[in-house]
């Protein structure tokens, strides 16, 4: 469990970036930050590591002040992806995912051993291993951003907007991938995104952020939906240019079972299945994502 | 051509006293920028002293720089070591501005992510920050050796035995084969050093060179999938 304790972040410029925040941030799910650019939230992911300092309030981490540990022992015991993967691009993909494990002093034939074996967990071919990260396309090389992420087994994966640079077809699945992940290893994701569909995809609690990260509203993807909190909220999440609100096309014949939906825009956005003109029902249940469906998920990726 | 070999002792021994004055200045000016360049990379006004200050230095001409320089520093005027020092602040104008450059190119996403990642500050310099800058540095490197291999030269003109000893005196007696041969002795030591340093960036470098073959392999990456 992370926690926040009204943090705040005065830059010396006067910037206040983060304002008195508080969250908990709960063990072995995914916690999504999300809101438009210069809203703080990099800043909220980058404090959880040390990489920016508080000015003022308290992070825990299982109830441990972070402040009291050492940066770059916290840093290797955290995961990290970033946007552009961020790997070195003078050393081999083997020894990017490997590079935590040399930092922490595990010997060469181990270390190489897991980051095989990573390459395996990430779904990239082993034949890779040797190649430079120049030599990768995007979404391969994000995909060795996330073993790296994984080498040192950390309970913490900070993901800051990881996939942002790839196309959108790399980019459903990477995000499948990070939900069979999750779904697999149990780890506390926290993620940041300004995509929101991202956020309510692969979030198991979402935080729209204002600017000077001041949490607009903070719930499953489900509460937020239903009950925007805001004017703010709405408009961000798509509500009230009802992106969101589908109607069954009237124009159009059901072809088979299946009707078409169109949003407020008039635009195609789904079909539904309406057997017996019967609409189909269900619940949301976000089996991808949540834990205690583990065993119901077998062959799901 | 005759000159040539009834001298070519005299060439020989020559030759070894050039590469012993600018081997020296090479390596000396290297190292010491390595730091320099790297905090002025980091300090906006740590680089616009150093570069202000090496590019009035290197304005200075040759000759002045080297009688000044046993004055400076207490050395007789005929000691080597005045050429050297010369050289090596000629090759640190050159260099600093050079790694400045280098370690500038150095990504901000890799070095934000090697200290994600963990590395200490030491750990991410040796590691992450100088091998990347390699490339540029190479070739900063690469125009100082063949610029202190050719200003090493002067040195004759102050009696201190070189290359430039040759087309000094060929110049001077309007003997054109030792002229000659001195220019072409001094060209061959510059493209000798430049091999030798374009070999070392290959072999430290390796990363570098698989830039045409990225290509290559997309291109076939490309034809396999289609």
């Amino acid at each position: 469990m992370i926690e926040f304790k009204s943090v705040s972040k005065l830059y010396p410029d006067g910037t206040r970036a983060v304002d008195d925040f508080s969250v908990v941030i709960p063990s072995r799910k995914t916690t999504v930050f999300v809101g438009s650019s210069g809203c703080g939230k990099t800043t909220l992911l980058r404090m959880i590591n040390r990489m920016v300092d508080p000015t003022d309030g308290v992070i825990e981490i299982d109830g441990d002040d972070i402040a009291k540990t050492e940066p770059v022992h916290l840093r290797r015991g955290i995961g990290y992806v970033m946007q552009n993967s961020g790997l070195l691009p003078h050393r081999r993909v083997i020894d990017n995912v490997a590079t935590v494990l040399f930092l922490n002093k595990v010997p060469k034939p181990q270390a190489y051993a897991r980051a095989n074996e990573l390459l395996d967990t990430v779904g990239l071919d082993r034949s890779l291993a040797k190649r430079y990260p120049g030599e990768l396309s995007g979404g391969q090389q994000q995909r060795v951003g996330v073993a790296r992420g994984l080498a040192a087994n950390p309970n913490i994966l900070l993901m800051d907007e990881p996939f942002g640079a790839v196309d959108p077809i790399v980019r459903v699945d990477l995000q499948a991938e990070t939900m069979r992940l999750q779904r697999e290893l149990d780890k506390t994701i926290v993620f940041v995104t300004h995509d929101i569909d991202e956020a309510f995809l692969l979030g198991d609690q979402v935080l729209i952020l204002e600017k000077g990260a001041k949490i607009a509203q903070q719930g499953t993807p489900e509460e937020i939906l239903a009950n925007p909190a805001s004017d703010f909220v709405a408009n961000f999440i798509g509500a009230d240019r009802g992106k969101r609100r589908l109607t069954v096309d009237s124009k159009v014949k059901p072809r088979g079972d299946d009707l078409v939906l169109i949003d407020a825009g008039g635009y195609a956005a789904g079909v539904i299945s309406a057997p017996d003109g019967k609409l189909a029902t269900g619940t949301a249940s976000p089996k991808s994502r949540s834990i205690s469906n583990k065993t119901s998920q077998a062959g799901d990726a | 051509m005759q000159w040539v070999w009834e001298n070519f002792p005299q060439i020989w021994a020559l030759t070894l006293d050039h590469i012993g004055l600018s081997a020296p200045p090479i390596v000396i000016g290297f190292v010491l920028s390595i730091p320099l360049g790297y905090w002025a990379s980091r300090s906006r006004v740590a680089r616009s002293i150093l570069l202000s200050v090496f590019s009035i230095l290197y304005t200075l001409p040759a000759l002045v720089l080297f009688v000044t320089v046993p004055v400076a520093l207490g050395l007789a005027i005929l000691d080597p070591n005045n050429v050297i020092v010369a050289l090596t602040i000629y090759a640190m104008a050159i260099m600093i501005r050079s790694a400045n450059d280098a370690f500038g190119s150095v990504s901000a996403d890799v070095r934000e992510s090697a200290r994600a990642v963990g590395y200490s500050p030491v750990q991410r310099f040796f590691r992450v920050e100088l091998p990347l800058a390699g490339p540029v540095l190479l070739a900063g490197i690469r125009v100082v050796s063949v610029s202190t291999v050719s200003l090493a030269t002067v040195g004759g003109f102050i009696g201190i035995p070189s290359l430039g000893n040759l087309f000094q005196t060929g110049f001077q007696i309007h003997f054109f084969p030792e002229l000659w041969a001195g220019i072409v002795a001094v060209l061959i030591v510059a493209a000798v050093f430049d091999l030798i340093l374009s070999g070392l960036g290959r072999l430290l470098i390796p990363w570098n060179r698989r830039r045409t073959r990225r290509r290559a392999t997309r291109m076939v990456a490309k034809e396999v999938i289609a």
